[in-house]
């Protein structure tokens, strides 16, 4: 692999014209992570019957509330759960390969190096005590046993990369002597740093100033394309999806209750809490709405209510949702939608409704 | 007449750098701002951190005390007040913060939080301050039985209720609202919003909204003040200064807000570099080394606040004098529509 990185102009968009073998990058299959109290008393199903799918080149967002599984769905991907975690059914076949059936030392050569990982918070992803240089280079040096040398001379490119002003400067710098946009960069260069193929991006914005979060923003989008790499963009903000991803899976008590392409989700949800959620967000271009409010409060994850976990705050609720939980139904146009409205109806009369009422 | 009226405000703060305490700096975290908070308007605060919004809330609120300027509450001049007019201001000014985690005592039950202004402030029977804090509650839509509970008992929409009930508890006449709904989770986020606006028409309050969310922002607000770097930029009616911003640092901002739909499409302006420090602001125009339509003079000479269009922007691609000139063009930009 060549250590200059190409500039992004040269490249396709969005997975086209890459080499990339045909299937989803990364298959997610009726996937439950639970945490388990000691006693094994409390059962939290905090990843519940997940099923995803992302190609080389694309972008999915999921998006979901606190306490929705969505960084627990991230930790599982990478294998690093804590402790009380237990992942107790699905499959996660990534280029093919499924990660569950993998050794602890099999998915160490994985991490990092196939599916690297973006943290919200920069300062507390990097080491205080080491130099950015050290640290930039350390997965190349640890993946591909790369002299150190070499490696800097790779960070360096990376850090340029990432549009870090002088860079040889940098690289001999500690992280408490950037800004909170250049640290993020960083840990950004490092995620790329040993070319994986899916980028997972746990609300990399979130402790970003608007300005920042924009450079930021496209600089990903640009290491996309040149990388020709997928993107999963955890996230509770639905601009950032509308702004970044191709395809979107919103998450609700664990499980994930709608999924499919952005634009027909924004154009036509199928599930009610997408619908809820998109007309509960203040625009800039009219400000004289009043907001629709999404009464009540998202479910104890310990206590789920029977049937569908939304039907408490649901205005579409009616008998069945209280009782049976929906499954996971196809409404057509590569989605999916954990909602009774969704079995009998097409997503456009569920539109439909929803302009009436 | 203004509720509030800060004029040529301004606070800096003295940096202590070098073990011997010399080569001290300034920090100019607010530089001579204005602005007028009108009865139940609300004043929506724009900037990105560092840009004097923090020091600005705290000076409304008199948590801090001006370096320079002047606000007048109702009128008076706070320098002047004496000290049951001091009082009076701080019982009429509150304030609701970020995090309701951090901001109700762990250890008080609602009923005591809720009551503890009204307890310090006023001579209240027992029975009294019960049946205000049972009221408030009411006020902001949680149950009776809520005032019984402690904080941990509820979710952080809930907790932030509380924190808005507290506020209300004096009656105040303007509130400080400082970043209210960001630390909550998305779906709660139009209830207080909602709840704020529902307040402000029952109750006549005035609100200053300071927040990240300019979506939010623009919600709240009729005015808006865009800082940078502890100056105003630009400032005037929400809607025409949203649809239609002037300064090139709101219009970068505004482009940088993310959109609500993926099919809007606009123009961005992704602005290079980030914001320098205020111990040591640029010359001239404080934005002028991130600006697009930079020119030469904007280092060297600071714009003054004049009025373009119907709103007050610090720009000189606005100067009279030269807005016969297609400045724009002429500064290497085509036009925007």
């Amino acid at each position: 692999m060549s250590s200059s990185i190409p500039s992004s102009a040269s490249y396709e968009p969005t997975g086209q014209g890459l080499p990339v073998r045909t299937g989803p990058l990364l298959e997610i299959e009726n996937l439950s992570t639970h945490y388990v109290s000691s006693r094994g008393t409390r059962v939290v199903r905090a990843v519940d019957q997940v099923s995803l799918r992302i190609n080389a080149g694309e972008t999915l967002g999921i998006v979901g509330e606190s306490g929705s599984g969505k960084s627990t769905l991230a930790l599982t991907i990478l294998r690093v759960l804590p402790p009380a975690a237990r992942i107790v059914s699905g499959k996660m076949l990534f280029e093919g390969e499924d990660l569950l059936q993998k050794s602890d030392v099999e998915m160490q050569h994985v991490r990092g190096k196939r599916i690297a990982m973006i943290l919200q918070d920069p300062m507390a992803s990097l080491n205080p005590l080491f130099t950015i240089g050290d640290q930039v280079a350390e997965p190349i040096r640890v993946h591909e046993g790369t002299p150190r040398a070499t490696a800097w001379r790779r960070a360096r490119e990376l850090l340029k990369a990432v549009r870090i002003p002088a860079p040889e400067t940098r690289l001999t710098q500690y992280p408490h002597e950037m800004s909170g946009g250049m640290r993020q960069r960083i840990v950004g260069a490092i995620g790329i740093s040993c070319e994986p193929r899916l980028l997972i991006a746990d609300e990399p914005t979130t402790s970003l100033d608007l300005t920042i979060q924009a450079q930021y923003l496209n600089l990903l989008r640009e290491l996309q394309r040149a990388h020709g790499l997928a993107l999963i963009f955890i996230t509770h903000n639905l601009g950032i999806v509308a702004k970044m991803c191709d395809q979107l899976a919103v998450m609700y008590a664990g499980r994930v209750v709608e999924a499919g392409p952005v634009s027909r989700i924004f154009n036509a949800p199928a599930h009610p809490y997408t619908e809820a959620l998109l007309n509960s967000i203040p625009r800039v271009s009219d400000s004289t709405q009043r907001l629709t409010a999404i009464e009540g409060q998202p479910p104890d994850l310990a206590a789920l209510p029977p049937g569908c976990a939304f039907a408490p705050r649901c205005v579409k609720v009616f008998d069945r949702c209280r009782v049976e939980a929906p499954p996971e139904f196809t409404p057509g146009g590569r989605r999916t939608a954990r909602c009774w409205l969704a079995s009998n109806s097409t997503p456009s009369d569920v539109l439909v409704q929803s302009g009436a009422a | 007449m203004a509720v509030l009226e800060a004029a040529a405000l301004t606070k800096h703060f003295q940096a202590r750098r070098g073990i011997f305490g010399g080569d001290r700096g300034v920090v100019r975290a607010v530089d001579g701002i204005s602005f007028t908070i009108e009865p139940r308007r609300t004043l929506g605060v724009v900037g990105e951190s560092g840009c004097g919004k923090t020091t600005t809330a705290k000076l409304v609120l008199g948590l801090e005390d001006p370096t320079g300027g002047t606000i007048r509450f109702e009128g008076r001049d706070l320098q002047g007040l004496d000290t049951a007019g001091r009082r009076h201001y701080r019982k009429s000014v509150q304030a609701v913060f970020q995090d309701p985690y951090a901001s109700l005592n762990p250890r008080m039950r609602v009923h005591a939080i809720i009551a503890e202004p009204l307890v310090t402030n006023e001579t209240l029977s027992a029975a009294e301050a019960r049946s205000r804090v049972l009221h408030l509650l009411d006020l902001v839509g949680l149950p009776p039985r809520a005032a019984d509970l402690f904080p941990h008992e509820f979710s952080g929409g809930q907790r932030q209720r509380i924190a808005i009930a507290r506020a209300l508890a004096l009656s105040p006449k303007l509130i400080v609202l400082d970043e209210p709904v960001s630390a909550l989770d998305v779906s709660i986020r139009a209830q207080i919003l909602n709840l704020l606006r529902d307040l402000q028409a029952e109750l006549g309050l005035s609100y200053v909204f300071i927040a990240h969310d300019l979506a939010a922002v623009a919600h709240m607000s009729h005015t808006i003040v865009v800082m940078y770097l502890g100056k105003i930029v630009e400032s005037g009616d929400a809607r025409t200064l949203t649809r239609s911003p002037k300064h090139p640092y709101t219009e970068a901002l505004f482009s940088a807000a993310l959109p609500s739909h993926p099919d809007e499409r606009r123009e961005e302006i992704i602005l290079s570099g980030e914001v320098p420090s205020p111990l040591n602001p640029p010359s001239g125009c404080r934005f002028h080394p991130r600006c697009p339509h930079a020119m030469a003079r904007c280092g060297e000479e600071e714009p003054m606040l004049a009025d373009v269009e119907g709103r007050l922007v610090a720009c000189h691609l606005y100067d009279t004098a030269e807005r016969r000139a297609p400045i724009r063009i002429a500064a290497g930009v085509s036009p925007v529509s």
